[in-house]
């Protein structure tokens, strides 16, 4: 069994002692657990961010496996449980926290105690919705947004942008779930990856996009 | 002159559900910075733009 110290020295090895207090000392809330969120996660514990908590109300169902980070073995099992069970398998220098809920307008307090706000959800109401309310309610607070992943367009469209000081949107802003093949796990993957990284370099202290 | 999405337009003296309505977007899949603060959806139909503003129109599509 690995222990905490053992892999926190290796994470310090790989990013520098700095960097990974840096990390260490980060929480982070991602709202939605699909395509992005999961794969989002992954990227954040594997960096060793201290806390990260995840908000979905759905269960892993078949038409998840193309492109979200979970096992045919976790069908049914709620998401947050079943992405806390791996992610906890990847690292012990992370705390997993999470909640099955669905966020709205009026549950929004929820987001209050994490520095970094992440939108992952996959309708296009849903995203609006949170990000006008993180951005309403929570000013002070980093809000990352993914827009615009669908189909097999090439991956150097999706881009991170930075709308104002703490809002930063990562995708191509265009491509809609509604317009053809649907999402794909690779594109689905750059966007998230694209939004992963820039929460590591707000982390690190690095804004720009 | 109002800078919409980094295009100047002559939409001075309209509000935002007007100039969303113009433009084509849908209000609840939209979210609008004016001068680099979020715009309140309950405050679209009540800021009227000014010559000199600065707005962004972030229209959400579905994914992810």
């Amino acid at each position: 069994m690995l222990s905490r110290q053992e892999l926190y020295s290796a994470l310090e090895q790989r990013h520098g002692k700095e960097i990974q207090r840096k990390f260490a000392a980060a929480s982070v809330v991602i709202c939605g657990l699909g395509g992005l969120g999961s794969n989002i996660a992954l990227s954040l514990a594997r960096a060793g961010v201290g806390h990260i908590h995840l908000i979905d109300f759905d269960r892993v169902d078949i038409s998840n496996l193309n492109r979200q980070q979970y096992f045919i073995s976790q069908i049914g099992q709620y998401k947050t449980d079943a992405l806390s069970e791996t992610l906890k398998k990847i690292s012990v220098c992370t705390e997993i926290t999470s909640q099955c809920v669905k966020l709205t307008e009026d549950n929004i307090n929820i987001l209050a105690p994490y520095e970094i706000i992440c939108e992952a959800f996959d309708k296009a109401e849903q995203k609006a919705m949170l990000v006008n309310a993180v951005l309403e309610n929570f000013p002070d607070k980093y809000l990352i947004s993914g827009n615009g992943m669908a189909g097999l367009y090439s991956s150097n469209d999706i881009t991170t942008r930075r709308l104002s000081d703490k809002f930063y949107i990562c995708g191509d802003g265009k491509s809609d779930i509604s317009d053809g093949m649907g999402l794909v796990s690779a594109r689905v993957a750059v966007c998230a990856a694209h939004q992963a990284n820039m929460i590591l370099r707000i982390i690190s202290g690095s804004f720009d996009a | 002159m109002v800078k919409i999405n980094g295009c100047q337009t002559d939409y001075d003296g309209k509000n935002m559900t007007e100039i969303l309505g113009i433009m084509g977007y849908d209000p609840k899949s939209v979210a609008v910075e004016l001068n680099e603060n979020i715009l309140p959806k309950t405050k679209y139909s009540d800021v009227v733009l000014n010559d000199g503003d600065i707005v962004e129109i972030v229209r959400f599509v579905g994914g992810g």
